[in-house]
């Protein structure tokens, strides 16, 4: 499966300043996988022991993946995942 | 004294003073740090004392060089006495309620809002804009038109209509998403990458978070530059929660008051208790929930300063309780009945919980207690209906006597 992979500005500089990356995988874990080969700095700011960060949102299509399966989300030809900061918003 | 850097909570990595709010490294959220090293405690107080009649005389503690104002300075609510509540709850202490709603657009996000539209002003922004439940966009709405800044406000489209009304009053672009808070949030997040905005509660966050500071200044200096034992506190994002903690360590640190950290009693709704649960099963992360609560403006299902509301609930040995909706309305109505104040349903989360705590018998004897009411009752009206029965009569004598003399009032 092809998707896109959108990057927020901040960690563009680890992606050569690319914003949206075009990678293969079946599931979000792959796909990210996939990012990290081929942008190796991504792997430590984004993960931690094989899982997300804690303060690290993933979704797929505008959908959170924690409601979804989390890593092993499935991936649909053409899905678009963003990953974005959570630490945004609040009362 | 003045503000140093931003610093992550996570890491410890520190970055310049700008419009950041995330770490590069880790994720982690970035928070403002100070050198008050040669701060005096004296002098301090004196400093406050002869400061404006609301949150900009904590300004040495504020993220700002200099002292901002502002034409709708909010802050310096009051802070009563509630016996006739205590005695309702059967509880032998000395409760008190500090009332957030008598703030300039009636609930605690003008102190935030105040903090960061100030801020937006000294970073060269001319445009602000939030993710809200309701209170703050009302806020961000309000205090842009105050300082002649423009505004995009976004919201769930299904909000309350009197927050609705009360944003669009102000002129600003009001924009109602079809989603839930979390939507909301999410879309904010993506645009502050890509328009040159100052969202207050996204690339502004770690600036705006420091208002909420100042209810914990003001509450110690009303209580005589003393502590209280226990605090009842609403929890959405949490960000409020934990920065009422620091702004007590902060003072306890650099000596302006004595004793210890109080201990935090954490309010959410049932049906929005991410950060309840995660207290409750020993997390140290929220799962996310989808909302389903009366309490709109407490329903964040994916609370961003979750984790951190958790680990001082547990520092302080307090807790995080969740009420239903029929405890809400409930608590509502006896907070009004015996106080004489109207509170929307976050207060009533906040005093469902204080009611649960005392039955429960967590309340010790002679307990100082402070109740945070962060919001206004006519903003969620709804919670109130068929609550009471109006007694309809003619314009006769007659009329008004058969109504009262046979039937006993019903309230």
């Amino acid at each position: 499966m092809s998707v896109t992979v959108k990057i927020p500005t901040q960690l563009r500089a680890a992606t050569g300043g690319e914003s949206e990356l075009e990678v293969a995988g079946g599931t979000v874990g792959e796909v990210l996988d996939a990012v990290f080969d081929a942008h190796g700095d991504l792997r430590e700011r984004i993960t931690q022991d094989g899982d997300l960060r804690r303060f690290v949102n993933v979704y797929v299509d505008g959908e959170d993946i924690r409601f979804q399966q989390g890593l092993d989300t499935e991936i649909n030809d053409g899905d678009e995942v963003t990953i974005l900061p959570a630490v945004a918003g609040g009362s | 004294m003045s503000i140093e850097s931003l610093r992550c909570k996570e890491c410890g990595s520190t970055y310049e003073l700008d419009a950041s709010y995330f770490c590069e490294s880790c994720f982690g959220p970035l928070e403002v740090t100070y050198d008050h090293s040669d701060l005096d405690p004296a002098e301090a107080k004196r400093r406050i004392q002869a400061g404006s009649q609301g949150i900009w005389r904590y300004a040495d503690f504020l993220p700002f060089k200099g002292r901002p104002g502002d034409p709708l300075e909010p802050g310096l609510t009051p802070l009563l006495r509630a016996d006739r509540l205590a005695e309702r709850l059967g509880l032998d202490a000395e409760l008190w309620i500090k009332n957030d709603a008598a703030n300039p657009t009636h609930s605690f996000k003008d102190r935030v809002v105040a903090v960061a539209v100030a801020k937006a002003q000294e970073l060269g922004f001319d445009t602000v804009a939030c993710a809200s439940t309701g209170n703050l966009a009302n806020a961000v709405a309000a205090h842009a038109a105050a300082a002649g800044l423009d505004s995009y406000v976004f919201v769930p489209a299904n909000l309350e209509e009197q927050k609705l009304l009360a944003t669009g009053v102000y002129g600003t672009n009001l924009v109602g998403v079809r989603g839930n808070y979390d939507d909301v949030n999410r879309l904010c997040t993506q645009l502050a990458d890509t328009r040159p905005w100052a969202f207050v509660n996204v690339n502004l966050r770690p600036y705006y978070a420091e208002g909420s500071k100042t209810l914990a200044y003001e509450t110690a200096e009303q209580l005589g530059w003393e502590l209280p034992d226990r605090v009842v506190c609403p929890i959405a994002s949490g960000s409020l929660f934990t920065k009422l903690g620091r702004g007590f360590q902060e003072w306890l640190d650099l000596g302006l008051v004595e004793g210890a950290q109080p201990v935090f009693n954490g309010a959410q709704a049932l049906g929005c208790s991410p950060v309840a649960t995660a207290f409750s099963e020993g997390w140290d992360v929220c799962k996310p929930q989808k909302p389903d609560t009366i309490a709109k403006s407490l329903a964040i299902g994916d609370p961003a300063d979750g984790p951190y509301a958790v680990e001082h609930a547990r520092r302080t040995e307090g807790g995080i309780d969740s009420v239903d909706d029929g405890e809400i309305r409930d608590a509502i109505r006896l907070l009004a009945e015996t106080t004489g104040i109207f509170t929307e349903t976050a207060g009533g989360v906040t005093v469902g919980v204080l009611k649960k705590l005392a039955e429960r018998g967590d309340i010790g004897a002679g307990e100082r207690v402070v109740v945070y009411l962060t919001g206004e009752g006519l903003k969620t009206l709804d919670a109130t209906r068929d609550r009471f029965r109006m007694h309809e009569i003619e314009p006769d004598l007659d009329s008004f006597e058969s109504e009262f003399e046979h039937q006993e009032v019903t309230v």
